[in-house]
């Protein structure tokens, strides 16, 4: 936990990638449960937060 | 003196050419021959991508293209996250792709489990299992039709023969509760077989040394399975994973074929439902609002995904 908050802090590409797959993963869940309208309805940004991080952070270093 | 390709090449070369050729830098030889590729790519996928963004954000309607388009911000997407009917396309869809996905695994890996087994007759079984996976879509979804038939179909006959319901009593394809499920059993059946030739290349991958040596460790059959064949085979059953994943996103031929995303619209998944509004409501921006958060999300997955694939790769 330490290490993952150390590379948050130090803008390392393990953590910053961990952070945009859960968003992802997140943002997908959201988009096809059938519990809770408004989960559908703010799932699309999520995943697109996710996915806009995912490409940035994949470029920083290891 | 040597005669490599690269010098008959250059002899080959007329001599016009070869003297403006003769000018250019190393770097600008290999940008004209990536330039057509590059060319092609952004012809054909980069510039749609864009244009559909772009459009997502009208009212633009193909069917009507001297009408004056104009741009709405962010409604469509705000139309297409509060609908409730598309809400539910969404949840069908992830029916139909979290039960295919775990049956293919399931089944794929069994069958490639056993095929691996030395036995007579191996090839002909590995031959008849991959013959549903060479048929086109629509045939398959035309013949399934007839299968699922209450009074004709062989497999509510073969479903009567094993529990003893009358076959007449259900119908699979008109059923709200069974539709689902149909288009499950079809696309397992048809594809499962894909997923049995990656398993089975990944099996035949693992040296027999290994389990040789874990005989010799005295490790049970049990723990040589857990500990030797499944981390082996993994990395392909991820890839199975991920491109029936992303094939069954955009499945369309075999449902519409077998349903028609009926009945309702219990199977109407994504691919459908879009291509209805693209192409029979011909509301274009909308559908392109709807396409871009698809590919979003497909695209997000499948990111995650070989991020994954290449950490288990490097085990």
């Amino acid at each position: 936990m330490t290490q993952f908050l150390s590379g948050l802090a130090r803008f390392r590409r393990g953590s910053w990638e961990m952070v945009a797959s859960i968003l992802i993963a997140l943002g997908v869940v959201m988009l096809m449960q059938p519990f809770i309208l408004w989960a559908y309805t703010y799932s699309f940004i999520v995943t697109l937060t996710g996915t806009v991080m995912f490409i940035i952070v994949s470029h920083f270093p290891d | 003196m040597s005669d490599t390709p690269i010098d008959r090449v250059a002899k080959a070369t007329p001599p016009v050419l070869a003297r403006k050729i003769r000018g250019f830098s190393d770097r600008a030889i290999a940008w004209v021959f990536i330039a057509p590729t590059i060319f092609l790519l952004l012809a054909v996928n980069i510039f749609p991508l864009i244009w559909t963004i772009n459009l997502s954000f009208t009212n633009f309607r193909a069917n009507r293209p001297n009408r004056e388009v104009d741009y709405i911000g962010l409604r469509n997407y705000e139309r297409i996250l509060t609908d409730g009917d598309i809400w539910l396309t969404m949840q069908a869809t992830a029916h139909f792709l979290f039960w295919t996905i775990f049956f293919q695994v399931l089944i794929g890996f069994t069958l490639a489990w056993l095929i691996n087994r030395k036995f007579k007759g191996n090839d002909l079984w590995t031959t008849i299992i991959v013959l549903p996976m060479m048929l086109s879509p629509a045939v398959v979804g035309n013949f399934w039709t007839f299968l699922y038939q209450p009074q004709i179909g062989l497999f509510n006959y073969g479903v009567s023969f094993f529990t003893g319901i009358d076959p007449s009593s259900f119908q699979m394809i008109g059923d709200v509760a069974l539709a689902p499920w149909s288009i499950v059993i079809v696309d397992t059946w048809m594809w499962t077989p894909f997923v049995m030739l990656i398993c089975l290349a990944g099996l035949r991958s693992i040296p027999d040394y290994i389990y040789e040596a874990a005989e010799i460790d005295r490790a049970s059959k049990w723990r040589q399975f857990w500990t030797i064949t499944v981390p082996m085979v993994l990395p392909f059953l991820m890839l199975a994973v991920l491109f029936r994943g992303i094939e069954n996103f955009k499945m369309f031929d075999l449902v519409v074929q077998l349903t028609g995303g009926g009945p309702g619209s219990v199977t109407e998944l994504t691919s459908i439902n879009l291509k209805r509004e693209a192409f029979e409501k011909w509301r274009t921006g909308y559908a392109s609002a709807y396409a871009i958060i698809l590919f979003v999300t497909v695209f997000g997955l499948a990111s995650i995904y070989v991020k994954a694939l290449n950490k288990v790769k490097e085990r």
